[in-house]
């Protein structure tokens, strides 16, 4: 039978490997200096939800990663060859009530995230209005290759790779795609993603609750132009808003099909664009041309 | 595990655990078949639907071709039964006659769907057309393929168990062609059920 | 006519990049290389009759690994290439890589990595050890198992043929996303060269899965019942039924693909009624699974090394096994929770949520077992013992970032971000690839007969390992700032690219373990008579491949032992040790049928991607006619008798004891002295050319 060997009981690779965690944490929180972490910054209400629920979650599962880690290690350290003083039984037995515990114990915290889980996914669900009695604004989404065409059809005017919205004003963005393989539309500070499909038109609730720029972009890869896929979300307050509308409306082209014709020709890193008019029905042409009706299915419940 | 008992029971030989092994085989294999044809099911009743304007399944099939395909296949799923029973009693004239009636029939319904496809094809409904076509005639030609790899199979046997006489190898092959046949039966089964009848329900 | 015999092949299409140019000269140099070598040596028959025609799962499985080892280093480089052009590309530089190239970089990187790396280890390690384990002699369709791999084969060579004739590799994605897969947005030959190599291997990988379910299920030795089984055998029967049950799924969405492409049908198109979302469901119906397919016998492997090093037996077998069981149906069930941001009602989404945190349930319950086996064991920390203590940190790690992943409305959030990229890295190099380095070094004295060398073993691990959480820490941390996957350059105010420059630091930490990796098996080659494995049970092991000889011989097992109880060979030790019976052995014969076959299939998907009609026709008549050649050869075993077997173990036992080496053999050999060995040898070379 084997015995056990060597004498000395070290400590030194377990100081080293915490050592080794702390500096990779300092290092990381070095970087993190001065930087804008999007998730952790929410700037609306999804976004804060679910950066709670992250929050939450994460908390739930450290509860029994961070027990079962440390006695895992502990364990391997405690019962290493040269530790004299640990007992060695190979032949013990584990009862029926260990077995039980195994599956008991990851089955709590399961059962925890799950009854977490449910009511989140009902209650964020991004097709829902923020509100259930005020209508959102609307601004209807193309994703083309490779910008974004934003049409205001309540202002009846368009915008390219920048979106301007009101604060506190919940907002439905129409997410469809023309011509273009599948995106998918995503204002970190805002809230989730969703994706932009030609044919469909999955609309995407969010709501700002503070001003600024924000960055948005396509997170689905729909090809080479895709990381120059990028917008600014600016949030303003609804007086700034309007006047921005009405400086849009005064000046600048107008959005007609020709126009439209033009933009769906693949072109990278677009600067942003405003146009003063945006022709009627477009959005309804476009989605026509995938469905050839009308009536568009849609992909919300 | 009940096989497994049994191999532990009475020793096989070593051929008979190897025929085990390879049976056992077969129909994993036959599984991950159905499993393929269980996506292009699965497609086609995505698909149905999507005609793009185009004429439904109603319009474009007839469902008496369709029965007397299948009675045909049905019937040389007979035939290849028979045939194994032949094999069993080592008749090598009746082996050739029965799965030569299978193979005859297997032949006949191929061309009965070819002729199918290319009256579709004429009236300008190919693959092309829009979705409803392509995911058609994808799911019922690849049973056609299967159909006919199968004849393939089944003539090269046959022309060895002409050659070589019926030996223990050849029956061998002979009992998973037919496992293969029947399956492709009930293959049709489906294909007929789910493509043809439902057209019209 | 010449569009007839060459289809779109052309001169233009010929390498003409940078990158495509230096791949095709460092691929033929390889090559001629080592037909130099092999021809200056004389071993050309010695391959073709002991290699490439053997059917022995042994020699396949060593095959298998070379490969993969081989494809590894493509892939590392790879690896490296997209963290030096995510380093650079900031604000005003946009890197050293166009977009394009970039996308096709990381689409061959996934590629490369799950299909032929990480699938590549696994059958190599399930065709070793999997027939020794169960105690056969070889599997149950010694010629399927040869074909699989050479299909496999074939594979590698198609993902790598771009550099050879031209053209491009896919920029979609490793999983070839349509619509952007389709012509409409994918015009070149990239997406057909996805198409064909994925296609060739994957059916290999079904016949290859077949054969093993065969195997396991049919020849394991006397005594053995299912619930006897050693757990590596376990976690690679559980893998390979889900691998049945899904290629066939890959099989199927991948010829759509193909005829949506070639015959213009309309699957996956944007127009005609096509349906993307439809390729979406398909193509993650296999792909969730696949990932389960290789962390399963990486499961077992853990299993085997910490009973194995804790001296004990496992605690709680059975529940060990349904954890295995249970990770292996809930992974069916689970491939919507890959796209939560498609738009499906909340019902839907939080289903597949919650199907895949049950997901977290059995993986804790092995990892439970796993602390049960060590507590009161004698544990040996030798390095297939660090890399499961590896694996068991960076698996809590990634598992609870998945669970986070698994809340559609926190996904919304992390879905295509690094943050996701940074999870199933750690998932499948801390769990796949870190098992897979586990087995070689727990396997490597079976099937080399010597051990490798334990200090550089551990120089890499450590390597691995912080090279790993410099290079993905920052990912998740780049996630939650709000970073997506597959950027080509980004702008420079986000304040990313510090991170991105740790995360290639961390990249090449990795490297220096993977050439730690190749020094420790050199040196360990160097010092074979050292670390010689004479007793063929190196570590006390507990199941039967430690009955064997270090190699085993072709058949394994002089006779087929019988068994009693689990941790067989163990029990046997305590009864006195494995008794030698001499019986006549049937043995497979070799064949290069799979090689044919395997070159036919290849021709096929080549004709279809350069349009060469005339091929395709010509390799599938060529094709056809080597299995039907191969089906109706009824002679393809041979005999061994008894008497042979007596002489073959008696002359193996008698075999001199190693001669002297040059090298003095006191201890294994660290970094430096490997250094120091290597300068005087070349230092040698140099003063006898003087």
């Amino acid at each position: 039978m084997a015995k056990r060997t060597k004498k000395s009981s070290s400590l030194r690779p377990i100081v080293l490997v915490v050592l080794g965690l702390c500096s990779l944490a300092g290092l990381v929180s070095l970087l993190l200096r001065d930087t804008d972490v999007a998730l952790v910054n929410p700037k609306g209400y999804v976004a804060t939800e679910q950066y709670k629920l992250l929050v939450t979650v994460t908390v739930l599962l450290l509860e029994i990663a961070v027990p079962t880690l440390l006695l895992f290690y502990f364990v391997a350290w405690k019962y290493r060859e040269s530790n004299h003083n640990a007992t060695y039984a190979p032949d013990i037995t584990h009862g029926k009530l260990f077995s039980a515990y195994l599956w008991i114990i990851p089955s709590i915290t399961a059962l925890l995230i799950a009854i977490v889980l449910w009511p989140a996914t009902h209650q964020l669900q991004p097709q829902k209005p923020i509100y259930a009695n005020t209508d959102p604004m609307v601004i209807q989404v193309v994703a083309m290759r490779w910008k974004w065409l934003f049409i205001y059809p309540e202002q009846n005017i368009a915008t390219v790779n920048f979106v301007q919205v009101p604060i506190d004003t919940p907002l439905e963005f129409q997410l469809s795609a023309d011509e273009t393989p599948m995106s998918s539309f995503w204002i970190p500070h805002l809230g989730g993603q969703l994706y932009a499909m030609t044919g469909h038109v999955n609309r995407l609730n969010l709501i700002a609750s503070e001003t600024g720029d924000f960055t948005g972009s396509s997170a689905e890869i729909n090809g080479p132009g895709f990381a120059g896929m990028r917008f600014t979300t600016r949030v303003s307050t609804a007086n700034d808003f309007y006047q921005w509308v009405n400086t849009v409306k005064s000046s600048g082209e107008t959005l007609d099909a020709k126009e439209y014709q033009e933009l769906l020709e693949p072109s990278e890193y677009n600067e942003p664009v405003l146009y003063s008019r945006s022709e009627e029905d477009l959005y309804g042409n476009m989605l026509m041309k995938y469905t050839g009706s009308h009536d568009h299915h849609t992909e919300s419940e | 595990m009940t096989t497994h008992a049994a191999t532990l029971d009475h020793e096989m030989s070593h051929e008979e655990a190897a025929n085990d092994r390879v049976m056992f085989g077969f129909w994993v294999y036959l599984m991950t078949d159905l499993l393929m044809f269980a996506v292009l099911f699965a497609v086609y009743a995505v698909m149905r639907e999507s005609t793009v304007g185009g004429p439904d399944g109603a319009e474009l099939f007839s469902p008496g071709l369709a029965l007397i395909e299948t009675l045909i296949l049905l019937t040389s799923s007979f035939t290849c039964g028979l045939g194994m029973i032949a094999a069993r009693r080592s008749n090598k004239t009746q082996v050739l006659a029965w799965f030569g009636i299978t193979f005859f029939l297997g032949l006949l319904f191929l061309s009965l769907e070819i002729r199918e496809f290319q009256e579709l094809i004429h009236e300008g409904q190919t693959l092309r057309t829009n979705a409803f076509m392509s995911s058609f005639f994808v799911l019922v030609g690849t049973h056609g393929l299967h159909i006919t790899s199968g004849l393939l199979w089944l003539g090269t046997i046959l022309f060895y168990v002409n050659k070589r006489g019926l030996n223990a190898p050849l029956v061998r092959k002979l009992a998973l062609l037919s496992l293969f046949w029947h399956f492709l039966d009930i293959v049709w089964i489906f294909i007929f059920t789910v493509v043809y009848l439902m057209s019209f329900a | 006519m010449r569009e007839f015999l060459i289809g779109k092949l052309s001169g233009r299409a010929l390498p003409h990049e940078w990158f495509t140019i230096g791949g095709s000269i460092a691929f033929i140099l390889l090559v001629v290389g080592a037909i130099v070598l092999i021809t200056y040596t004389k071993r050309w028959k010695w391959l073709w009759n002991e290699w490439l025609t053997s059917v022995d799962p042994k020699r396949i499985g060593i095959m298998y690994f070379l490969v993969g080892g081989f494809m590894l280093l493509r892939g590392g480089l790879d690896a490296i290439m997209l963290w030096l052009q995510q380093a650079l590309a900031s604000g005003s530089s946009q890197g050293y890589l166009t977009a394009d190239h970039y996308q096709q970089i990381f689409t061959a990187h996934g590629n490369i990595m799950v299909f032929f790396v990480a699938m590549a280890f696994i059958f190599g390690l399930i065709n070793y050890i999997v027939p020794l384990q169960i105690g056969a002699r070889d599997l149950a369709s010694p010629f399927l198992n040869s074909l699989g791999f050479w299909l496999y084969v074939g594979g590698v060579v198609m993902v790598n043929m771009f550099f050879l004739l031209g053209g491009e590799y896919a920029a979609t994605g490793w999983l070839a996303v349509a619509p952007l897969s389709g012509t409409e947005f994918s015009p070149g030959v990239g997406v057909d060269y996805w198409i064909w190599s994925l296609q060739i291997s994957g059916i290999g990988t079904t016949l290859g899965a077949i054969n093993f379910i065969m195997t396991i299920l049919k020849m394991r030795a006397k005594g053995m019942t299912l619930w006897k089984m050693p757990l590596f055998t376990w976690g690679s029967l559980c893998s390979m039924i889900m691998a049945v049950t899904v290629f066939p799924l890959l099989t199927a969405t991948i010829f759509l693909l193909f005829f949506d492409r070639y015959l213009g049908t309309h699957f996956f198109t944007t127009t005609g009624g096509g349906n993307p979302m439809m390729y979406t469901n398909l193509i993650w119906m296999w792909g969730h699974p696949e990932v389960y397919i290789l962390m399963l016998p990486s499961f077992g492997v853990f299993s085997e090394i910490v009973t194995t090093f804790s001296r004990k037996r496992i605690a709680s077998y059975t529940s060990n096994v349904l954890g295995m069981i249970g990770v292996s149906s809930l992974a069916l069930s689970v491939w919507l929770h890959h796209f939560f941001t498609m738009g499906a009602g909340a019902n839907v989404n939080a289903f597949f949520g919650v199907m895949t945190v049950l997901i977290a349930i059995p993986t804790t319950i092995l990892v439970f077992t796993w602390i049960a086996t060590m507590y009161k064991g004698m544990i040996k920390f030798s390095t297939p013992m660090l890399w499961f203590l590896g694996f068991v940190g960076l698996f809590a790690i990634g598992g609870m970032a998945g669970v986070i992943l698994a809340v559609p409305p926190a996904d919304f959030q992390l879905h295509n971000s690094l943050f996701l990229v940074a999870h199933f890295h750690t998932m499948v190099v801390g769990g796949v690839l870190f098992g897979i380095f586990a087995g070689l070094a727990f396997w490597f004295p079976k099937l080399a007969g010597f051990r490798l060398n334990e200090r550089l073993g551990k120089y890499a691990f450590w390597c691995w390992i912080v090279g790993f959480l410099m290079a993905f820490t920052p990912l998740y941390v780049l996630g939650i700032m709000g970073a997506t996957r597959r950027m080509d350059h980004y702008e420079a105010s986000t304040g990313w690219q510090p991170f991105f420059i740790m995360a290639l630091i961390g990249g090449i930490i990795i490297m220096i373990g993977v050439a730690m990796q190749l020094v420790q098996i050199i040196a360990s080659i160097m010092q074979r008579h050292l670390l010689a494995d004479k007793t063929g049970d190196p570590w006390d092991g507990r199941t039967l491949e430690w009955a064997t000889p270090s190699p085993p011989p072709s058949y394994n097992f002089t006779s087929i032992p019988a068994v009693s109880t689990r941790d067989a060979f163990y029990e046997m030790k305590l009864d006195g040790g494995f008794k030698k019976v001499y019986e006549d052995i049937h043995m497979p014969k070799n064949t290069a049928s799979g090689i044919y076959i395997s070159i036919f299939a290849f021709l096929i998907g080549f004709g279809f991607i350069w349009e060469i009609i005339w091929l395709v026709v010509a390799s599938f008549i060529g094709m056809l006619w080597c299995l039907i050649k191969r089906t109706f050869d009824d002679e393809s075993e041979y005999t061994i008798t008894a008497k042979e077997v007596k002489a073959r173990e008696d002359a193996a036992a008698k075999l001199p004891s190693a001669t002297k080496s040059r090298i003095q053999q006191k201890e294994e050999m660290g970094l430096i002295e490997f250094i120091r060995i290597v300068l005087s040898w070349a230092m040698s070379i140099v003063r006898r050319k003087r």
